[in-house]
């Protein structure tokens, strides 16, 4: 079984599109959106859930009041000023527990916390696991990593042979969760200075990862000369050019109409589109 | 005063209104670049005489003739930073470690000190009257809320602050926004923009912070988020239609007041009307 993750390093670069439109056009796989920070996919490919599962993140610090003797030991060990009149911050607790175990009266109870839900669902194009994160919870690399592993098991359960996940914009912890051990990333990116900032940095991260990549330009078309320094920036990094997008506002009308690109309309991007997951097929074929 | 600019939806344009409010505003004004994994308003402001230092926060270190491989420090991690094999070995993960000291104030042995590890950069320097200050993330770190915090420790006390956001609205971008006074947050009229907005309206909300929304590229799409901010009663700081030239000149990192001047005096006209209403 393979496993595709499309990240872009910059937010806004057409993934969801992207990743909507390879749905319509690919054949025995599992959809996974493991954007949980900002899940997107659901609004373009409508899922119907068949299994909602708690997601259980880290725990928290919460301080008994009957039990607390307002010694002052927890409050010189946190390091993050997460406790003020020996009451904790939920926001600002990083959840690491050393007030609970230092605390000489045992008055800081631990509780794990539910910080989202993941959803196994169906859709016109096959099944789809996915979740949302709650609001200011952390830990969203942990639920990236339960959102493929569940896609993955499906997979597995159902002879599907590919996973197509919807990654998270940026570096970081969500990134590394769901590239890790990916057979390919592809990166959309756009013909922007920002974009190019941004390609090198995720590219570097897929390098560093040892995970082979590919590059989709999106609206391409918007600086010319700024796409042609993006394939010469592939290269440098590796990664095997797959296609270019033009600009097109068929794309934001599918978005509008709660399509896919694909799905919508026939138009210059989705003919484009067609192509860039021809190549991305053939790509994953040598793997 | 400190006005953050967020959205939950990556590429709505948070960089795009930070750096051109801040060079909109009279000095003093400093721009802060809080979206450490991928920043980008240097790429517009071009500022000069740019100091870098490396950023760091403390790991453990284990020194091993004092280990007794007791277990006790894996025991208390809750992130897996640390842990003792069976085999006499310790094992630490420093992009894993999030510098609790748990492992150090537990080792029975004192056998764990801590030792600096650098994960990032920060950068000064100056682009017209504008201070700008930014944090890089070194490629294969997992956090960046200890790298945010750390940028945050530049905000001054005079005049005005513009922090620029991650997206999302889980740990960075939390970290980013909860020290502003205000919360400019960045929306596209479009499904994803008004499904991402809702979830950055619920995260402001949560940490009781004002906040209004512009709404920009705001021809391209629907009438939903003007629909959902009359209804929930959230000002509309400002719509910017589509511009192609604006795109174009985005594309090349140039300021939009310098294609479009007549935005300079609505983005100060922006800003008054936030500072007037008052922050938190």
């Amino acid at each position: 079984m393979k496993e595709l993750t499309i990240i872009s390093g910059k937010g806004g670069t057409g993934k969801t599109s992207i990743v909507g439109s390879f749905a319509s056009l690919a054949q025995n796989f599992v959809l996974a959106d493991a954007d949980v920070d900002a899940a997107d996919l659901h609004l373009v490919i409508p899922p119907e859930i068949t299994k909602r599962n708690d997601f259980m993140g880290g725990h928290k610090a919460i301080i008994d009041p009957e039990r607390c003797t307002q010694c002052g030991e927890c409050l010189e060990r946190c390091q993050y000023d997460a406790i003020a009149n020996f009451t904790i911050d939920t926001i600002a607790c990083e959840g690491c527990g050393v007030c609970v175990h230092f605390c000489p009266s045992a008055a800081i109870d631990f509780p794990q916390r539910k910080c989202g839900e993941w959803f196994v669902s169906n859709t016109a194009f096959g099944p789809m696991v996915h979740a949302r994160l709650g609001i200011a919870e952390e830990n969203s690399g942990l639920l990236v990593t339960t959102v493929r592993n569940a896609a993955r098991e499906l997979a597995e359960k159902q002879n599907r042979d590919l996973v197509i996940a919807d990654g998270p914009p940026g570096i970081g912890c969500p990134v590394i969760a769901s590239i890790t051990g990916a057979t390919s990333v592809l990166i959309v990116t756009e013909p922007t200075l920002s974009g190019m900032h941004d390609l090198k940095r995720v590219a570097k991260l897929a390098n560093f990862l040892k995970v082979p990549g590919m590059l989709c330009i999106n609206k391409f078309d918007l600086n010319t000369d700024m796409s042609e320094q993006l394939i010469a920036t592939a290269k440098e990094y590796q990664l095997t050019p797959v296609g270019k997008v033009p600009y097109d506002p068929a794309v934001t009308q599918a978005m509008v109409a709660g399509k896919s690109p694909v799905d919508f309309s026939e138009s210059a991007a989705t003919s484009a589109i067609r192509q860039v997951w021809q190549n991305v097929s053939n790509f994953l074929d040598s793997y | 005063m400190k006005i953050a600019v967020a959205s939950g939806k990556g590429g709505t344009g948070k960089t795009t209104i930070s750096v051109n409010i801040a060079m909109s505003l009279p000095p003093p004004v400093q721009l802060l670049d809080c979206d450490v994994e991928e920043p980008n308003a240097h790429i517009f402001l071009k500022p000069k005489g740019i100091e870098k230092s490396n950023v760091t926060r403390m790991v453990p270190e284990v020194d091993l003739d004092k280990c007794d491989y007791c277990g006790a420090c894996g025991d208390i991690c809750e992130f897996k930073a640390i842990t003792v094999l069976k085999d006499a070995t310790v094992m630490t993960f420093h992009e894993m470690c999030h510098g609790c000291k748990g492992c150090v104030m537990v080792c029975p042995q004192s056998a764990i000190r801590e030792k600096a590890h650098v994960f990032g950069t920060l950068e000064k320097g100056k682009a017209r009257h504008v201070e700008c200050i930014h944090g890089v993330l070194n490629v294969g770190e997992a956090m960046s809320p200890p790298l945010i915090a750390r940028v945050q420790q530049e905000i001054w006390s005079k005049g005005i602050t513009i922090i620029d956001a991650p997206p999302g609205t889980s740990c960075p971008m939390i970290e980013t926004v909860r020290r502003a006074d205000y919360v400019i947050l960045v929306t596209e009229p479009t499904p994803f923009g008004l499904n991402d907005l809702k979830l950055a309206v619920e995260a402001v909300r949560l940490l009781n912070l004002p906040f209004g929304i512009v709404i920009n590229r705001s021809d391209i799409g629907d009438q939903k988020v003007n629909d959902y901010a009359r209804l929930e009663q959230i000002p509309v700081l400002l719509e910017i239609p589509h511009n192609r030239d604006i795109a174009v000149a985005y594309s090349k990192g140039e300021l939009m007041i310098d294609v479009i001047p007549d935005m300079k005096e609505k983005f100060q006209q922006m800003i008054n009307q936030i500072i007037k209403q008052g922050g938190k």
